[in-house]
């Protein structure tokens, strides 16, 4: 009897605790929604104006761990060939040997080394692999929003910026003083797994 | 005069013949030159937009040569030519007709893979036939780039070959086209 009793608390006991390791949410996996997601760019052309483009094939995931949000990350693939300033003889121009050199380095890579949440939002770091260079980067990230879709699904999206130097990945073609750094913007949308 | 006979082309022939030459090396030059220019370089923008109207210009001229020989005809071979010497001619103005038909061809799709007319020395424009297509510019282009220095090649052996005729064989063939 005294020793049913003893198993009946310690069950209790067990109950509560995985009761309430339940109760701490998990870390969320996002798959990239590449429809709407979108990485643009934008270059100072001569000092004069801005030339704009986006790369339209992307793919990766993010993680959202809401009680320990310095553990987010995330991690995109783009397709260098995919480049679209709108401009095909330009487009074949950034595809080559001279920008992207896109047959030897056909994807670009963006790597979460760590995250610093301020509130919501944060500064996202990472390593930027591009023409077989990695470097550090920093991303200013602003979240969007997240909730349920129409057709039972439930999302999160975020707006990362940043700007970098081209040559550090060794990119040098000469476009003039002004155009030496590039804006990258990324609009991120996932859906939870 | 006018028509070609069977020792030697006409004049519409020649003119054709020799604009063709003309243009050829120019296109092939500027083509070249255009992909070399850097991007502060004066002549970034007029050396593409050279090529491609002077493209236009063969495309026209081109498509004049295969109508004439509609109507005009082409010399005999030299009468010491064996068969695999006529059917190596042949086969070498086939594959440079086969160039000159293409090039344009693959130029102007290349041009045209985004929607926008080709402007023809700013006069007029010649406007996109087919719908712009995403990657359209990177096979049409890669066909552009063998066509043209595989047909440069072909130049270069048809000049041979009537160096070959004249200084070689001692015939009367080059002399058919400039005598």
């Amino acid at each position: 009897m005294r020793r049913t009793y003893r198993s009946l608390i310690a069950l209790a006991l067990a109950g509560s605790l995985f009761g309430s390791a339940s109760a701490l949410a998990a870390p969320e996996n996002y798959r990239i929604d590449e429809t709407h997601s979108f990485i643009n760019f934008s270059i100072s052309h001569l000092g004069f104006s801005y030339l704009k483009g986006r790369f339209n094939e992307l793919s990766g995931s993010f993680v959202y761990d809401p009680d320990n949000p310095s553990s987010n990350s995330i991690t995109v693939e783009v397709k260098t060939a995919s480049i679209d300033s709108n401009h095909a003889e330009r487009d074949k121009h950034l595809r080559g040997k001279d920008f992207f050199n896109v047959n030897k380095y056909p994807v670009a890579t963006f790597k979460t080394t760590s995250f610093e949440p301020k509130g919501e939002d944060g500064i996202l770091k990472g390593e930027l692999t591009m023409l077989g260079v990695t470097k550090p980067i920093e991303v200013e990230v602003t979240f969007v929003g997240a909730g349920k879709d129409p057709w039972g699904g439930y999302r999160r999206g975020y707006v990362g910026k940043t700007t970098i130097k081209r040559s550090d990945w060794g990119m040098t073609y000469d476009l003039g003083p002004a155009a030496e750094t590039v804006d990258l913007e990324f609009v991120i949308e996932g859906i939870r797994e | 005069m006018w028509m070609s006979t069977p020792d030697r082309y006409g004049l519409v022939a020649r003119l054709l013949h020799w604009g063709m030459a003309l243009l050829l090396v120019a296109l092939f030059v500027l083509g070249w030159w255009a992909t070399e220019l850097s991007y502060y370089d004066p002549l970034y923008r007029i050396i593409p937009d050279l090529h491609r109207s002077l493209g236009i210009v063969a495309a026209v001229l081109i498509v004049l040569r295969l109508l004439w020989w509609l109507v005009d005809r082409r010399p005999d071979p030299a009468p010491g030519a064996s068969r695999w010497m006529v059917l190596a001619a042949r086969a070498g103005h086939g594959l440079l007709y086969l160039c000159m038909i293409l090039l344009p061809i693959s130029g102007y799709l290349m041009s045209t893979a985004d929607g926008r007319p080709v402007s023809v020395f700013g006069l007029f424009e010649v406007p996109a036939l087919l719908p712009a297509s995403s990657g359209r510019e990177e096979w049409t282009g890669m066909l552009h780039y063998y066509l043209g220095y595989g047909g440069a090649w072909l130049v270069l052996l048809h000049v041979a070959a009537a160096l070959k005729h004249q200084f070689i064989d001692r015939d009367d063939t080059l002399r058919k086209m400039i005598g």
